[in-house]
């Protein structure tokens, strides 16, 4: 289990890393990879499933790491680690949700490596960050040689291990808008044991007196299933009695509809939504 | 107890030394320190690394194997390994069928990761890279995954010359027909998943030839270094003389460091051929897809029983997953026609009959891992024994009490013919139900949980036999069978004790506990004994470290050597006293009479640096000392233990949670109670991993499909929860200080404790789970189907 060999580039700013991205070729087996935590990518290539030529090394870029509250929302860079959240290194504008999503991440080795940024682009349905922060709304900064964009959490995660990401692109920051003191927040997760991946996750940002709720359900075989406006699983309407309301057989249909064709996982879906609605709280 | 023992209390003045002791394991401070050195550790001039080309395919005919112009000289294919011969494992049970491995495949490949070509370069991942290079020409064939499709006629042959899949078919009756009538009977199909053994370290060889001694030297993380060394002679067609190898710190065994292996094999070759140093490790891919699998049992079984839970019979069939190849020396059948024999634990019952098959297929060597078949064993007949208690109403404690044998009437013989030494069953499980306390979980049951979980208890019970020896092997006819076993010892110049032993200790504490054992019989200072092991040019010949064996085999040798060293040493201190022997007494490290003593250190200054002290009639035997070991009766120990387990089941998501676990064990007198327990605990863990968590499941291509350990599942700290541990001391009748063997006893109960307490819990609900792992999944699973089958039909 030995990686097959590659060039290795650790560019100073941002730009010259851009510019490194830029110029690499892109053949899908050969194509440069981004490394920052390397959590996920550091077995990958022991195991050869990537034979990058190139491995551009983004962890020297200062940028990357800058987390800050403007305005209403927080600013994180792509190479915050998991273990800077959870030991609360940065501003926490959701009450407390994404110290607790990333203190459950893995494991405590893998949470001092691993970021945020490197999470999402690696885009493995079962991680925390793609369910949890598609329910809190975050939205992503993109950014190549010749601009950024801006792409909502949802329209980011394409399928599995898929994202928008394109050519000589590169995750720069996330934006996660400040939680509602009206809204509650709920998480839940199971997993076969402490650290492993979820093999489901439920996520829920609802908020009763606005009437809105965003409920995600993850580590299913397709990016999570992402609901806006989740009024149709509370029958229809959204008020201070959603765990009553919780209507676990249009959880099961949108499940079927994504492709979950075995009723067993999706009983272990829709439970452990259930489990994050009914812990959700202020 | 103490008072009954056969060894003179020589301990004494180190108290607390002796056999009994708690003392903290000497090899401890090397190994918490990360000073051990393992195979990988070692470094030799001019070391290449070896990388294997490994087949992709579960079956298949290899056609051509392409080697770029620019690799060649690096590359080795069964083409080069001239003179070499297969690994070949008999059995002599009658009917056995004979595979041959070869080290590297030849014609055609038989399982997932099988050897194909040897790579050679200066690191592990250039190796990596011109094996990558390496292009298999291979034509699929139809692939053997499932056991009892293989069995079937027309299946896909794995070995074509054989006709069939069977390695070896046994039975076993005692008439049946006396059950048939009983009113209660439950008949159901069990099974276990096939595991990998996954100890710490994997395997790794390091290989050189010396030329001064005209000897290869294998460095192999191995738990039996003699045995190693005759397999590999015959492989290799050497005089064994000509092998060394050296089995250094090694990270855990459990049965898959005890076989001979290709690989093994291939490097001894290939450091001949080069003339330089190679090594291969093992890495993690390797151990989880090519190496070596364990515990895929399937069971079709009916137990008979009276309304009153007494057991009537047992009748079953046992089919037992052996993978491609009989592996050296344990060979593919010792699993399965195992079962036969063992199935009835310690339980009375007046019939039984059970059938057996060993069967091949394409997929990687079974081996026996830690409890053997005990581990299947044990869960299929845990199983049915709390389905026989819901039958007859009675709580699954009741139903074991009325079954087990008794203590009066130890020494007993079983209806397979196992001899029980001693012990008494009930009063484990009566102390288990009590510890557990049944009432309390049934009154838990009866309020419900507030986060609608549900609870259940679960008990189950078994007996290890261990060091068995001489008379059981000799009738499997396999290429190992255990006599007396030996060991050395000898005082050294300055009073310390060295001892050697055949036997290898990676994990067991054996640095520690021969040496109490040897202070118990001398006196020495257990800091001062120093055990030499793992070298079979420094030990003893051993069939090494398997079955539990080794406090009883190599204790009793350590023992033995010692009585008579100190034999030896009582004379030279007799003569320096200038007493008579009858008149002086070793004790305490010293031969004292009623004039004064003499201590052992003085007494092997003289023997050694001041003979001219000694008078001309002294023992010219010296203070050196090779003594064998056999129990008076080589049947095996009998150690037992009832482990009782409660459990939180999730209906919905199907998570199980252990929520109290008791273990009240009996291995006899314990050398070191802490050793023990610390073997208990790890047994348990291996136990809770073939509960819950592992499986290597594989496709209808016999594709192995958990190749990493992100997807084979090992319980981790947090899934092992801290067992109460009781003890029972009943010596074996047969063995120094009454010893029983107790190191595989851990990992054989878990699994049907805790299945049965999954089981109990779910029993509301008409759920009845009869496979492990109890993964989540299935679970769910087994809630919706009874879901299912309550609603009407519409």
């Amino acid at each position: 289990m030995k990686p097959a060999p590659f060039g290795y580039e650790r560019p100073r700013d941002l730009q010259a890393a851009l510019a490194v991205l830029g110029e690499a070729k892109s053949e899908a087996k050969t194509a440069a990879k981004i490394i920052a935590g390397g959590q996920s990518l550091g077995p990958m290539l022991n195991l050869r499933l990537v034979e990058p030529q190139l491995i551009v090394d983004i962890t020297g870029l200062a940028e990357l790491k800058q987390a800050e509250r403007r305005g209403d929302e927080l600013v994180l860079g792509a190479c915050i680690t998991h273990a800077d959240i959870e030991d609360g290194r940065i501003p926490d504008v959701t009450r407390g949700a994404m110290q607790s999503v990333a203190g459950n991440i893995a494991y405590r080795a893998v949470r001092n490596r691993g970021t945020v940024g490197g999470s999402l682009s690696h885009a493995d349905p079962a991680a925390d960050w793609l369910s949890a922060l598609s329910a809190l709304g975050a939205r992503l900064t993109l950014r190549n040689l010749s601009g950024a964009r801006t792409v909502a959490m949802e329209d980011f995660i394409v399928g599995a291990l898929e994202s928008a990401l394109r050519d000589g692109e590169i995750v720069e920051t996330i934006h996660v808008p400040a939680m509602p003191a009206s809204a509650h927040w709920g998480y839940a997760k199971s997993c076969r044991k402490t650290g492993e991946f979820a093999h489901a996750i439920g996520a829920i940002l609802i908020d009763p007196s606005a009437a809105t709720a965003r409920v995600v359900i993850g580590a299913i075989d397709s990016a999570p299933i992402v609901i806006t406006n989740a009024a149709e699983l509370f029958g229809g309407r959204i008020a201070g009695d959603y765990k009553d309301r919780f209507d676990a057989r249009a959880a099961d249909v949108l499940l079927a509809n994504a492709g979950v064709s075995n009723a067993a996982h999706r009983h272990i879906h829709v439970s452990v939504l259930k489990r994050a609605v009914r812990e959700a709280g202020a | 107890m103490r008072n009954e023992r056969e060894f003179p209390s020589a301990g004494g003045a180190g108290a607390g030394q002796g056999v009994g002791a708690r003392l903290p394991r000497k090899e401890d401070d090397r190994l918490m320190r990360g000073r051990g050195q393992f195979v990988a550790d070692i470094r030799l001039a001019g070391l290449q690394d070896v990388a294997f080309v490994r087949s992709p395919l579960a079956h298949a005919l290899i056609r051509g194997i392409h080697v770029p112009e620019r690799f060649r000289g690096s590359v080795f294919t069964a083409a080069d390994l001239i003179g070499v011969n297969p690994i070949r494992a008999v059995s002599g049970l009658p009917g056995f069928k004979i595979s041959e491995q070869p080290v590297l495949a030849t014609g055609k490949v038989r399982q997932v990761g099988e050897l194909v070509a040897m790579c050679v370069a200066p690191t592990r991942a250039e190796a990596e890279d011109i094996a990558a290079a390496v292009t298999l020409d291979l034509e699929e064939l139809p692939a053997v995954y499932d056991m009892r499709k293989a069995r079937e006629p027309g299946s896909a042959l794995v070995h074509e010359h054989w006709g069939d899949n069977i390695f070896l078919e046994t039975s076993f009756e005692v008439d049946i027909s006396g059950a048939l009538d009983a009113p209660i009977k439950v008949s159901r199909e069990i099974s276990t998943a096939r595991q990998c053994m996954s100890p710490l370290e994997g395997r790794s060889v390091v290989a050189t030839f010396d030329h001064r001694l005209d000897q290869l030297t294998l460095y192999s993380s191995a738990q039996m270094p003699h045995i190693t060394r005759s397999g590999l002679a015959e492989c290799l067609g050497m005089e064994q003389g000509r092998i060394r190898i050296v089995s250094p710190d090694v990270g855990g065994g459990f049965g898959h460091k005890g076989i001979l292996l290709p690989e093994e094999v291939c490097l001894s070759w290939l450091t001949m051929h080069r003339g330089h140093p190679v090594r291969w490790t093992e890495d993690r891919r390797e151990h989880l897809t090519a190496s070596s699998n364990c515990r895929e049992h399937h069971y079709k079984i009916t137990v008979y029983a009276d309304r009153d839970g007494r057991l009537r019979g047992i009748d079953c069939e046992a089919t037992v997953d052996s993978g491609a190849y009989s592996s050296y020396p344990f060979s593919a059948c010792l699993e399965a026609a195992q079962v036969a024999s063992i199935l009835p634990g310690p339980y009375l019952m007046p019939a039984y009959r059970c059938r057996t098959f060993s069967v091949a297929t394409n997929k990687c060597p079974i081996l026996p891992y830690r409890g053997v078949a005990r581990t299947g064993v044990c869960f299929a007949l845990e199983l049915m024994l709390d389905l026989v208690a819901a039958e007859a109403g009675l709580e699954p404690g009741e139903v074991r009490l009325r079954n087990l044998v008794r203590p009066e009437q130890m020494p007993f013989d079983n209806i397979t013919n196992k001899h029980f030494d001693s012990g008494d069953y009930p009063e484990a499980m009566r102390r288990a139900l009590a510890s557990i306390d049944v009432e309390g979980v049934r009154a838990r049951q009866r309020k419900g949980e507030a986060d609608g979980r549900r609870i259940g208890v679960g008990v189950s019970i078994y007996c290890e036999q261990a060091a068995h020896g001489t008379s059981v092997y000799s009738g499997w006819g396999i290429p190992m069978v255990p006599g007396h076993e030996q060991a050395s010892a000898r005082l050294t110049p300055d009073g310390g004790l060295e001892l050697r032993v055949g036997v290898h200790s990676h994990g067991q504490g054996m640095e520690t506990t021969l040496a109490q054992v040897a202070h118990e019989m001398l006196g020495v200072d257990v800091a001062r004994v120093r055990l030499i092991h793992g070298d079979t040019a420094m030990t003893p010949y051993s069939t090494g470290t398997w079955g539990s064996r080794s406090m009883v085999m190599a204790g009793g040798a350590v023992a033995a050597a010692c009585r008579e060293l100190g034999e030896r040493a009582r004379r030279i201190g007799a003569k320096l006293l200038q007493h008579d022997l009858a008149a002086v007494v070793l004790q305490y490290g010293e031969v004292r009479g009623v004039n004064g003593s003499v201590t052992l250190k003085e007494i092997a200054h003289t023997w050694y640096r001041r003979p001219q002290d000694l008078p001309a009639d002294v023992d010219p035997g010296g203070l050196e000392v090779t003594a064998g070991y056999k129990p008076r009766r080589d049947t095996g120990t009998f150690s037992y233990a009832a482990h009782a387990a409660v459990v939180a089941v999730d209906p919905d998501l199907g998570e199980v949670e252990i929520l109290d676990y008791v273990i009240v064990e009996d291995g006899g007198v314990l050398v070191n109670p802490m050793v023990v327990d610390g073997q208990i605990y790890g047994g348990l863990a291996q136990g809770i991993g073939t509960a819950l968590y592992e499986e290597m499941p594989f496709d209808a291509a016999g594709q192995p499909l958990a190749t990493t350990l992100a997807d084979y599942l090992l319980p981790g700290p947090t899934e092992v929860p801290a067992p109460r541990l009781d003890h029972m001391e009943t010596p074996s009748p047969y063995t120094q200080f009454g010893v029983k063997g107790i190191g595989e006893g851990g990992a054989i109960a878990p699994p049907a404790a805790i299945a049965n307490a999954v089981n109990d819990a779910l029993r509301p609900l008409g759920v009845e789970l009869m496979q492990s792992p109890i993964t989540p999944y299935r679970v769910v699973e087994a809630v919706l189907a009874a879901r299912d089958a309550e609603r009407p039909a519409a």
